[in-house]
Order: C-alpha cells, then structure tokens, then sequence
C-alpha cells in the first residue's frame, strides 16, 4: 500500500508489469502516428487501462520505461485526467452526471435513488465488487438528462425505475 | 418558421453512419472540387461565406486560417476539436451520430486550405462510442481513396489521427488540447504566440470545432454566397442549438443564426415542461451570461448576445423553469469549475474554490453579511484577462450574472441564516479524481 497524509490508501498493484506480445504490437502501431514518443503517451495509457483495467504504479513505471519518460512525468498526466483509473475498479462503474441539465431533470434524485438501492455512498463500491458509484461533472448528453455512464456505455433519459432495470440485467450477467 | 436541416440532414435516415449512403447523398463531391482549387481559393471562399467558429469564439474561419505564415516550410496541423465538455453542448455528437463522414470532409477540406497532411480529432475520452464512429468513417473513407497517399489520384496525401482525451474540461481549450495531443497535462499556454504560428509540436496549427468543419462542404458544394444568405449580416449560415433542461422537447434543433430564443424556446422545443413558467436561461453553454424570461427576445447570434451582455458560445441553451432556485444553481456551476480548473493561474484555482465555498455555505443556511460582495470581487478578479485562459471568466461572469439578476433570492438565504462554523460541505457529494488541484 503508498500512503500519504492527504490521500486515501492505494494499493500498488503488481511491482513488475510486461506488456504481452499484442499490447506491445498496438503501442508500436500507435507510436507510427505521432512525429513524437510522448504524443502517444495518452493513446499508449488508453491501451494500459484496457489491459490490466487499471493503471496502477508498476503499469506506469512500465510505459514510461517503454515511451522513454520518467515515472514521474507519467505520474503526473495520469493523474491530471480523471479517466485514467489509479485503483482497480469495480465490475461497473456508475458515473452519474452531477452537472446543471441533469442535476435539474432528475439526476439528483437518480444520485439519491442509487446510494439507497446500492446501499453505498458516492464513491464507494459494493461488497462483491459489483457495482462503484460515481458522480461526475458534465457528460455531453444534456438533450437526454439524466445521464449515467456505465464503463463505456451511455444510459440516457434515466429515471430510478429504469436504471433499477439496467442494473437488474448488468447484475444477471455475472 | 419550419426550416430544412442542413447539417443534419442525415438524422433520421437509415445507415447514414456508412460511406454507402453519404454517396448517394452527394457526399465528397465538395471534396473532390476542392481538389482541383487552389488551398488560398478554398479559403477565399470560406472567408466570403462568413462563416464564424461554431466552438463557442465565434471567430471568423477563413480569418483564422489565414494566419497561418504563408512562407512556412516544414509541416501544419489541423485539429478538429471534439471535446464538446461546456455544460449544455452536445451537439458534435448529434453530428457524429448521424454524419460521421460529413465531419470527415469537413476536416479534409480544412486541411487542404491550410496545406496540412496530418489532421487530427481530439474527442473527449467519454465518446468511447462516437471515436469509434469516427474511427470506422476515416477508415472506410482511406479505402475508398478519400483520404492517404494521393488523394483521389492527386498529389495532395491526407491522413486522419483520432486522437481521445481522458477527462477534463480544460482540453476544450485550444492551447491545452495541443498540449493533450503531445501526451501533456491539459495546462493552456500563454499566447501569442497562436497556434497558427506555434501550435502543436510548434508548427502552424489551425484547431476547428466539428460543427464549423461539418459547415465547409455545404459552403463549396453551394456557394459562399449561399450560406452568407441564410441568417442576419456577420451572423451567417445554420446553427445548431442544443436545448436542454426545462422544456417539452430537448435536444439539438438546426435554425439559421439570428432566430430569437423564444422561438427556439417555445416554437421548436414546446415551450416549458409542465405548465411551469420560464425563470431563466443560458444562452451558450453554462460559460455563458444568465438571460431572464424577460430577454427571450433576444436575437441567437454571436452580435446579439454579446449586446445582452452574454455570449452564444456553443449554442448550449439550458432552460430553467421557476422550480430552480438560482443559488442551488450557481453552486452546482461554481461546484463544476472548481473541479475542472487546471491549477495553473491562482484567480481562477483559488477563485473558484472560494466561490463554491461561500455559495454552499449560503445555500446551507450559513451565509454572512457581505457575502455577495466578496463572491462579486472574487469574479471580478478571475475575468477579464486575469488568467493565461478564459476558464477564469467561464466560471466568473455567469456566477456574477446570476448573483446581479437574482439578487433577491441570494440576499434572502442570507439574512434568514444561522451562524455555523465554516465547513467545507458539498452540495452534491463528488467523488473521484479531480485535476490534481482543488476538488
């Protein structure tokens, strides 16, 4: 675990990260469209995340080491995008548009809606590991308020009854 | 007024996402004239069609390219900037969506104008699903010959990079989205020197918003003239609004620049949901000015809105009902650039912070006498060229808008508060990470 005064407990993760034959192949390909190592830096990130789900310490010493940054230059970007994931996730990760169009259409009482029928407060997780909710800032689907995105998929024009049937399948599949 | 769509004119029809179908609808044919003209002639035409940035400046286009220094060697960028984050904007995605190869032709056009042969697409890290779309559209468009080596058996070579941020507002900003690209912290520059001049990995680079980019091949394929005659003088061509919040029908409806918002408002968006009476709205996007029911009469232009002391910007109308209470509603803005600030200029990371502090507090029943006045000073340190970017004024200028039409409700709150020791309190709970800075 690193610690630090003002920051909550982070696992590090797996000390040693190797990039498998197809994530290095990508990052290869990526690295050709950019006239530089660092413009591939996000890119090369986005393809980390997918990998290992997160981007934990050893994954960013990892791609620093490939892209011929420090650690800490890589640090300070991921940490810069709320994205980028810097703790393993949950299995869903619910992030619940806060912002003005939503949070007036709905969206504050979806936020209220889920923290009850979850049982966790805004930033927690569910005990098996399900479910992770999160309330972000503008998602640019404002036309259809309220928005939750959930992992990479919007669910536009939400309402507590429709988002209680979404989780009921997304929960199925496991 | 009933008009035709005329950049979403794909909406609605079957497969308009596939090369098949723009085809059959005319599409790359204004690519291909660009072909056999001149890059100054393409801009020439784009500078008489008066065609202004749809990204929020307003900038004339064709102006903008035109700094580019003409002598310069090595190569150019163009950047089509799909960030789309202002609060009340979404808009690039309706056109993604629906024409996704319009916004490919648009960028190719652009490009030859300013002789570059890399172009690049930021689009926000959320847009999993419309980078994807896009992806597929350049893809399908190299195959075809559209774009790469030798375009269409020219000697002009075109490759498109879709490039997706990963969270933050800030990247919208042009300075800070060339600084995304080249695997930085989204951190604006100080300028000059323009991106024209010194832009992304510090050559001439032009960054256009998707929508002025979807506007160029209905500019050459119909005439400069043709668009400058649809909307009012300076103001011209279609624009998308993006209606939001409290109306009947949201969403994104195509008008000519000039109609008034009520119409908008009333006519193509039924009017305020629920028989509730209107209170307020922002004309562009959450950056911009409040308006009051009494300004519906104001003109959608750039001209117009600037003359009623706001701004179009993006054309993100949000649409407040009289349920809202204004101070709630400052908060949950002041609440979103707090969060988005980048850190680096001290009026805008300290200054938002400070006015989601006092405005909590207010709406918590724990305001203080003089309040309003320090939450007005605060905004008037951010704005007006205090910060290397206009996020600084984007959080500002509406927070003050808001305090000085709605003063009431905000002196109110205070006079009938309770003194309580200061805590930092959220109105809505937020969690994850922030930009390193501040919440």
């Amino acid at each position: 675990m690193t610690t630090h005064p003002n920051l909550p407990e982070v696992p590090d993760g797996p000390s040693e990260v190797t990039f498998d034959a197809r994530l290095d192949k990508k990052i290869t390909e990526t690295l050709k469209r950019y006239p530089n190592q660092r413009a591939a830096l996000l890119p090369t990130l986005w393809l980390c995340q997918e990998r290992f789900g997160w981007i934990s310490p050893g994954v960013m010493r990892a791609v620093a080491a490939r892209l011929g940054e420090s650690p800490a230059y890589v640090e300070g970007v991921v940490t810069f995008y709320t994205m980028f994931r810097t703790r393993p996730p949950a299995r869903y990760v619910l992030q619940v548009c806060r912002t003005l169009s939503c949070a007036v259409c709905g969206g504050k009482e979806l936020l209220e809606h889920l923290t009850r029928t979850l049982g966790i407060a805004v930033g927690e997780r569910t005990p098996d590991g399900l479910f992770e909710l999160q309330a972000v800032e503008c998602l640019g689907a404002c036309g259809s308020a309220p928005v939750i995105q959930i992992n990479d998929d919007y669910y536009e024009n939400m309402s507590p009854e429709k988002i209680d049937a979404v989780l009921a399948e997304l929960g199925k599949k496991e | 007024m009933r008009v035709d769509p005329i950049l979403l004119r794909a909406r609605g029809t079957p497969d308009s996402q596939s090369l098949t179908a723009y085809l059959a609808a005319g599409g790359y044919n204004a690519w291909e004239k660009v072909l056999q003209m001149t890059p100054e002639a393409v801009t020439a035409e784009v500078t008489l069609s008066e065609l202004r940035g749809r990204g929020g400046a307003g900038f004339p286009t064709g102006r903008k390219w035109s700094f580019i220094p003409k002598d310069h060697p090595g190569p150019r960028y163009l950047v089509c900037n799909a960030d789309e984050s202002e609060p009340g904007t979404f808009k690039d995605r309706e056109l993604i969506e629906h024409d996704p190869h319009l916004v490919v032709e648009g960028i190719a056009i652009a490009a030859f104008a300013i002789k570059a042969s890399t172009a690049f697409v930021y689009i926000r890290g959320e847009f999993v699903r419309w980078a994807k779309i896009l992806e597929r559209a350049i893809a399908e468009a190299r195959n075809k010959g559209y774009l790469g080596k030798g375009v269409l058996g020219s000697g002009y070579s075109l490759e498109i990079v879709v490039h997706r941020g990963a969270g933050a507002y800030i990247c919208g900003e042009e300075t800070a989205l060339i600084e995304s690209i080249e695997g930085k912290r989204g951190f604006p520059r100080l300028k000059p020197p323009f991106p024209a001049v010194a832009g992304l990995f510090g050559k001439p680079t032009i960054v256009n918003n998707v929508e002025t980019l979807a506007c160029l091949p209905h500019i050459i394929n119909r005439g400069a003239k043709w668009f400058a005659s649809i909307g009012r003088p300076r103001n011209t061509g279609p624009k998308l609004f993006c209606v939001s919040g409290h109306v009947q029908r949201p969403g994104v409806v195509e008008l000519p620049l000039g109609v008034p918002f009520r119409e908008i408002i009333f006519e193509h968006c039924g009017g305020i949901r629920d028989g509730r009476e209107l209170k307020a709205f922002f004309p562009g996007g959450s950056s911009a000015p409040i308006l009051s029911a009494d300004q519906l009469d104001v003109r959608a232009d750039f001209d117009a809105c600037a003359e009623a002391g706001s701004m179009l910007g993006s054309g993100g109308v949000i649409v407040l009902d009289d349920t809202v209470d204004i101070v709630e509603a400052a908060a949950n803005l002041a609440h979103f650039y707090a969060h988005e600030s980048c850190g680096q200029c001290t009026p805008c990371r300290e200054g938002s912070d400070w006015a989601v502090d006092i405005l909590e507090r207010i709406l918590d029943g724990h305001g203080r006498p003089g309040d309003l006045e320090l939450l007005q000073r605060i905004c008037t340190y951010a704005s007006g060229g205090m910060t290397i970017c206009p996020l600084g004024d984007a959080f500002a200028l509406p927070i003050a808008s808001m305090v000085k039409k709605f003063a009431g409700e905000f002196e109110r709150r205070i006079a009938a508060a309770t003194p309580s020791p200061p805590r930092k309190k959220p109105v809505l709970p937020w969690s994850g990470p922030s930009h390193g800075f501040g919440r």
